[in-house]
């Protein structure tokens, strides 16, 4: 019998979300997913899942969760207060919760958002492949909403893995004292130098602005979700407007619209767009992106996208061997 | 055909810079070779009206590891795509859209007529009587720009865009005419609500239109509306 666990409290904006939908985006459906690939990515690894399985994503305040059976779980990201029956935990480590456990969050102390992964991944059903939450079009997830008070979920079939790193652990509820490498972690902060790939209309800037793009620091505004960034603070112009037919645009595109306020695009963005693109941030800064709250800073450093790929390709390498470590543990 | 870097996990192929059949053509060739040859690493293309974008994993792309993914995808499309030929036009799917015009369901249908200085039945006539072509399927699950409508019918966008336009909705927006698959902001002038659901997941296929469909409006009436079988 999988776990079964119960919503106390929703907290501000809490859905289910994994890796996104692929192949589905001539449709004009959007990839979706966690904000924070990273940190989903290695919750689900910490309790014996697969990276992508799907995990539950918490912004700014979070939820309060009830678990009916003893349940490995842990948590991973943004520090949104997370704790067991009233005690403290830490992010990053695998975390026993007992039978009728509540695991509670408070506020973001640090960061924006922090992912729950649950032993076996949730069980919801797919949607164009996928478990994410799309809140715009009310799909996927849990009943393609946000989770509130009184939800009652299941988790799916803990994997072998999963099964033997919950053994290791006493189910009266304990934290592994083993965690996954700090250079794997995402060096967060509310002020971050993002490296950014020159987007095809960057070199259409006017000379202060082309200065000002990777030398300015810009703040995120109020006005600001999973759909996009608005950056305030630094207005960016063109030499001369461009008019633009809608065309493709991705996670991380950096686009400028005619107020000068230039809107990063995140994991619920729009297939296609219509403004100009001053750059494509690299995908391992995505992370870090992805934590910033209204009021946090970020610079913008160019980065070629071969470069940017050489990055991916390490991050890639080094999640791969803490997949190994974990599988081998006993 | 040019090539560039949309980030480190896509592309984007620009085959021209205006709204015109033959440029479309171009973009559905090029998606339809690679439909039908998939390169290894491409997980999802997005066609657009003069573009294509192609989304790939850079750990899966052939070819010599010690070269960028970004420069060996380049490289491999620009070996497939040299020969990609235009589909055959005549072989394009018509979807006939129901429309009830006017009344509640299209509040802005007697604005747009008398901008035009003709009556609401004259803008009907001119919009179902139209021949449309979905230049792309983006911006929003489900939405087709459609290409074709009549200048004579053309209106500009409205001052200040409505907070929530219901799915189903059909307005004119500048030359663009198109249906609203979801409940969204919009700015558009609205002029009718077809009871077809444009976008919905719990079909198979859960878009009525793509790219390269040709589409026609029929009008029909409120209570043909309403029994509209869901």
């Amino acid at each position: 019998m999988n776990t079964t666990f119960r919503i106390v409290t929703g907290g501000l904006q809490t859905t289910i979300q994994d890796l996104g939908r692929v192949g589905h985006q001539s449709a004009g459906v959007p990839g979706g997913g966690a904000m924070d690939r990273a940190a989903l990515r290695i919750a689900n690894l910490l309790v014996g899942n697969d990276d992508g399985a799907a995990a539950i994503e918490a912004a700014l305040i979070g939820p309060a969760i009830t678990f009916d059976g003893a349940t490995l779980v842990a948590v991973a990201g943004g520090d949104l207060e997370p704790s067991v029956n009233g005690a403290p935990v830490p992010s990053w480590h695998p975390i026993m919760i007992p039978r009728g456990g509540t695991l509670r969050f408070g506020r973001a102390r640090f960061g924006c958002r922090a992912y729950i992964a649950i032993a076996g991944g949730i069980d919801v059903p797919m949607v164009f492949g996928s478990r994410s939450t799309y809140l715009r079009a009310e799909f996927g997830g849990f009943e393609g909403r946000a989770l509130r008070s009184g939800d009652l979920l299941q988790a799916g079939a803990p994997s072998a893995l999963s099964a033997r790193l919950a053994a290791s652990l006493p189910d009266h509820g304990a934290v592994a004292r083993w965690s996954i490498g700090g250079t794997l972690r995402p060096r967060y902060s509310d002020d971050i130098i993002v490296r950014l790939i020159p987007g095809a209309h960057a070199g259409a800037l006017n000379d202060v602005s082309r200065e000002r793009l990777f030398d300015a620091t810009f703040h995120v505004s109020s006005n600001s979700d999973r759909m996009g960034y608005r950056l305030e603070g630094v207005e960016l112009a063109l030499d001369e407007p461009i008019e633009l037919l809608s065309e493709g645009v991705v996670f991380g595109t950096v686009q400028l619209p005619p107020s000068g306020v230039p809107i990063v695009l995140m994991a619920d963005g729009q297939t296609t767009g219509g403004y100009p693109r001053i750059g494509e941030v690299a995908t391992v800064d995505l992370p870090l992106m992805a934590q910033l709250k209204p009021g946090d800073r970020v610079r913008f450093r160019p980065i070629s996208v071969q470069d940017a790929q050489k990055e991916y390709f390490n991050h890639e390498r080094e999640l791969t061997q803490a997949r190994y470590a974990i599988a081998l543990r006993r | 055909m040019r090539f560039a870097p949309l980030g480190d996990h896509a592309i984007m192929i620009s085959l021209g810079s205006s709204i015109d059949e033959a440029t479309n053509r171009r973009v559905r060739a090029v998606s339809a070779a690679l439909r039908a040859q998939p390169l290894a690493g491409v997980v999802d293309l997005v066609p657009a009206f003069a573009s294509v974008v192609v989304h790939y994993d850079p750990a899966r792309v052939a070819g010599d590891t010690r070269v960028a993914p970004y420069d060996r995808m380049v490289a491999e499309l620009e070996e497939q795509l040299e020969h990609a030929e235009a589909p055959d036009v005549s072989a394009a799917r018509v979807v006939e859209i129901p429309v009830c015009y006017g009344g509640s369901l299209g509040p802005d249908l007697e604005d747009v007529a008398k901008r035009h200085e003709m009556s609401p039945d004259d803008v009907v006539r001119i919009h179902a009587g139209g021949d449309y072509l979905v230049y792309m399927v983006g911006f929003m699950p489900g939405f087709a720009y459609l290409g074709g409508l009549s200048p004579r019918i053309a209106t500009p966008r409205r001052a200040s865009p409505r907070t929530a336009v219901p799915a189903g909705t059909v307005g004119i927006g500048g030359d663009q005419t198109g249906v609203y698959p979801l409940v969204s902001p919009g700015g558009w002038n609205l002029i009718g609500k077809t009871p077809v659901r444009i976008f919905d997941i719990h079909r198979p296929e859960p878009t009525l239109l793509a790219a390269g469909d040709r589409v026609r409006f029929r009008q029909i009436t409120l209570s043909e509306f309403s029994d509209w079988p869901s």
